[in-house]
């Protein structure tokens, strides 16, 4: 394409018209940043341009000095010789897509993005396009994720089951957790959810901007109490579960929230006794009805299993390209 | 049903502990009626028999209903053939409950040409986890973390039988086993009716020079530890069978060997192609292993042998609770008056101290020979791998260090992660491939391996990825021979990664002629 609006460098997606970058990989001069997951806005750049609360949740993870300016994205914005604009893009709280148009064909990036309502965050938006620049981590025909409020009922109906022994959900700290913590409240279930001290920021800050956690309470065993976390639900990064701060709990039910728990293997390996499905991204109905529905003249993928959707735009007559953008985990830790 | 089917297999996919899992089988046992429970437990030992459902038919019906490349890649991912379709089938409105014999009996009798239709209109009407129980129950080997034996183990706990018990008489029951849930629920024992049945094998625990020096070498005897298949030669009342450690039966391979069996007892041995005193390396016992019907051209140029180790019974006499000295002296009687060509007795070795041992370990005087077997005198012959009495002191494996060239995710249990690597050493100025590795690395390894795959990936075939030669592997390996059918010319046995050398540029790799020093003379 003549007029290429879009290009990768070993930084990451380079813009040449406002000479920026999109989800940078490495520290530069002008970042713009869809979302604060860690592998998408990282610490150390010059400026960054993102939504207040993916700048307020970089200050909370990095420290306020995070980047050297600070640009809070409003409406549409002139960089360079491009107009950029941000829009909601449903994966975690403040996260966005970026729509960028210069001088060529507009494009839109959507960092991560989901389609079912997430009560943590504001919804998903189509916006329309030429380049539709799409994260595919849950890009095969085996996912179809089920209604999440199902995998609550599971992980309620457990807890009833075994009132003697702690749940342990594993959920990452920015977005799943609070996710699963809404969902609990949506399904009626109103006693104190209590959570690991790395989720402890991230829900504080959920709390001011308004979303209704209800009462969280530290994982904190008071002088070696066991019996106190009988029946209750605990929230925890599923990196605590290896470490021996889960044997604090009283026989533990370990459950994993995760698109991932589709997949037998991927539980197991895990050693998840009880998988919840519940994801933050498209799976491939909403991937394939999205691409469908903006109807871009091209598809470009930047992460995740791009194999299967390249087949499929293929097999739609629909232009497409991998970016191979290495660095974006497939889910952050 | 297979709902309950659907469930069980939920379970125990997703409970690791041993007791929990044996606790939903009990339960499932109990809610279930015959048949039921009786076709989920052959489905869990793998003795349905349905084998007219082959994993090429599955593919063939998963590919008319959906994109074959995607399909491909599907399949890729998940690592699970049944898994697969399971979740990538279009959904469509579920029907009524069906019991697993109805289920069972259509995939028996229905039709071979028939049979994909039918598997279609079944896989229609039902929902996702049980589209994969069906799917599993009609493939067999459910790879659902249930070994046969803990399956029995759950229904000997059922009943309060022993398992021993159970054990015994498996190899004469057939599916649905209402015989032997009646004998579980009170009912009379059932007759075996089987001749030759299989006995529980006897296995041991590895040990090491320090573990060993805490024990009297006086209370123990030595033998070597030989590289061919541990079996069960039985013989009862003119019924011979030969069994593998794991009970499946494969005395058709072996016709050779079974005529020598003439006898009435059970033999525990090493099957091993043995040319007069000189035992062929593995390789050649392969070959026999993969001829269902071997010819007699194979068989002569192939000698199937046992190299006896145990006796278990003899003429009628259960020997299995006595000492192991006392089993050995009739065993050395037994074994005198058998056809020399095809039976013979495992040598004793002679020591007295552990490091007299560890110097006839440290050169065995044939190449088959995988370390040393130590056993107490006085152990009984028990099934399983019970601690203290019997153990396996290995060799220490051969190491190459080898360049990384291939990546593939692997199935299974390992699906999803790069955990099929090919390496190559150097020939000249390039790098031939030399083997395939699926494991011997951690998970921490495991995720640097994957990392560096996603970093280095030059090339994709498929599945495949091509990685820049820039990684070294500690391959360790069991032994080497020569293979016409690999580019290098040498096949491994056993390789594993054993560490990364991350110290370690390329270019200091091995070489292929340092690797065929590992060749047997």
């Amino acid at each position: 394409m003549a007029d290429t609006p879009l290009i990768t460098r070993p930084e990451g997606l380079y813009c040449p018209a406002g000479d920026f970058y999109i989800d940078p990989l490495r520290p530069v001069a002008r970042a713009l940043v869809t979302h604060g997951h860690a592998d998408h806005a990282r610490a150390g750049h010059g400026a960054v341009l993102a939504t207040a609360q993916t700048l307020d949740i970089m200050a909370l993870r990095y420290g306020e000095g995070f980047c050297q300016t600070r640009q809070v994205a409003e409406g549409r914005m002139r960089i360079g010789d491009s107009t950029v604009s941000f829009h909601p893009a449903g994966h975690v709280l403040g996260s966005a897509q970026i729509k960028v148009k210069s001088a060529g064909p507009s494009v839109v990036v959507t960092g991560d993005y989901a389609r079912t309502p997430n009560p943590a965050c504001a919804p998903w938006e189509a916006v329309p396009c030429d380049i539709f620049v799409t994260e595919a981590t849950f890009a095969l025909p085996v996912f179809r994720h089920p209604d999440p409020a199902l995998e609550i009922g599971k992980l309620l109906a457990s807890v009833a089951a075994f009132p003697d022994r702690a749940h342990l959900v594993g959920a990452y700290a920015l977005g799943k957790a609070q996710r699963v913590i809404m969902l609990l409240r949506q399904a009626g279930y109103d006693a104190p959810i209590y959570i690991h001290g790395a989720l402890q920021k991230l829900c504080d800050y959920h709390l001011s901007q308004g979303v209704p956690l209800g009462e969280l309470r530290p994982a904190t065993v008071a002088r070696g109490n066991k019996g106190d976390f009988a029946g209750t639900i605990i929230i925890a990064p599923p990196s605590a579960f290896a470490a021996t701060w889960a044997q604090r709990f009283p026989d533990p039910v370990i459950c994993f929230a995760s698109g991932w728990m589709m997949v037998r293997a991927r539980a197991r390996q895990r050693g998840v006794e009880l998988p919840l499905v519940i994801s933050d991204h498209v799976d491939w109905p909403e991937l394939t009805a999205t691409i469908t529905e903006l109807n871009p003249a091209e598809t470009w993928v930047t992460h995740g299993r791009e194999d299967a959707i390249l087949r499929w735009c293929a097999m739609q007559g629909r232009a497409a390209k991998p970016l191979r953008l290495v660095g974006y985990e497939d889910e952050p830790e | 049903m297979i709902g309950a089917f659907a469930d069980l297999l939920e379970r125990l996919a997703f409970t690791p502990q041993r007791l929990r899992k044996l606790d939903h089988l009990r339960q499932f046992f109990a809610a279930q009626p015959d048949p039921e429970r009786g076709l989920a437990l052959a489905a869990l030992t793998d003795d349905l028999g349905l084998r007219a459902v082959t994993p090429s038919m599955l593919r063939g019906l998963a590919s008319d209903r959906l994109d074959p490349e995607l399909f491909a890649i599907s399949y890729d991912f998940v690592g699970d053939l049944a898994e697969t379709i399971a979740l990538a089938w279009p959904d469509a409105v579920p029907g009524p409950e069906v019991a697993l014999s109805e289920l069972v009996a259509e995939l028996r009798e229905t039709p071979k040409t028939r049979l994909p239709q039918a598997i279609a209109a079944r896989l229609d009407a039902l929902g996702p986890s049980q589209r994969y129980a069906y799917l599993k129950l009609a493939t067999g080997g459910l790879r659902v973390g249930v070994s046969a034996r803990l399956a029995r183990q759950a229904v000997a706990d059922f009943g309060g039988l022993a398992l021993a018990e159970v054990e015994e008489l498996w190899h004469g029951l057939k599916p649905p086993y209402a015989d032997l849930f009646a004998w579980a629920e009170g009912g009379a024992k059932p007759v075996s009716a089987a001749r030759a049945p299989f006995r529980p094998v006897m296995l041991s625990t590895p040990t090491d020079a320090t573990a060993l020096a805490d024990l009297d070498p006086a209370q123990f005897i030595a033998e070597w530890k030989w590289d061919g298949i541990r079996v069960q030669a039985v013989s009862d009342h003119g019924t011979r069978r030969l069994y593998s450690r794991t009970g499946d039966d494969i005395s058709g391979a072996f016709p050779d060997l079974l005529a020598a069996l003439d006898f009435d007892g059970v033999i525990d041995g090493e099957l091993l192609v043995r040319r007069g005193d000189h035992v062929a390396p593995f390789n050649d016992l392969q070959t026999r292993l993969g001829r269902k019907a071997p010819s007699a051209k194979l068989q002569a140029s192939h000698p199937a042998a046992l190299r006896a180790y145990d006796l278990l019974l003899w003429q009628g006499q259960d020997l299995r609770s006595q000492p192991f000295d006392t089993r050995r002296a009739a065993l050395e009687q037994a074994v005198a008056v058998l056809d020399p060509v095809r039976v013979d007795i495992s040598a004793l070795l002679a020591f007295t101290t552990w490091d007299d041992l560890a110097r006839l370990r440290a050169d065995p005087p044939e190449a088959v020979i995988e370390g040393v077997m130590i056993k107490h005198r006085d152990s009984p012959y028990l099934g399983g791998r019970i601690k203290g009495h019997w153990f396996k002191w290995k060799r220490d494996p051969m190491l190459v260090d080898a360049v990384l060239l291939y990546a593939q995710r692997g199935h299974g249990k390992r699906s999803g992660y790069y955990s099929d690597f090919t390496f190559g050493v150097w020939d000249g100025d390039a790098l031939v491939p030399v083997g395939k590795a699926y494991f011997g690395f951690t998970d921490a390894e495991l995720k640097e391996l994957a990392r560096f795959v996603r970093g280095n990936t030059i090339e994709r075939f498929g599945p495949v990825r091509a990685v820049a030669p820039n990684m070294v592997v500690e391959v360790a390996f069991e032994g080497l021979n020569l293979s016409p059918r690999h580019k290098s010319g040498v096949a491994m046995r056993f390789p594993r990664i054993s560490r990364i050398r991350f110290d370690k540029p390329a270019s200091e790799a091995d070489t292929l002629a340092s690797l065929r020093a590992f060749l047997p003379e």
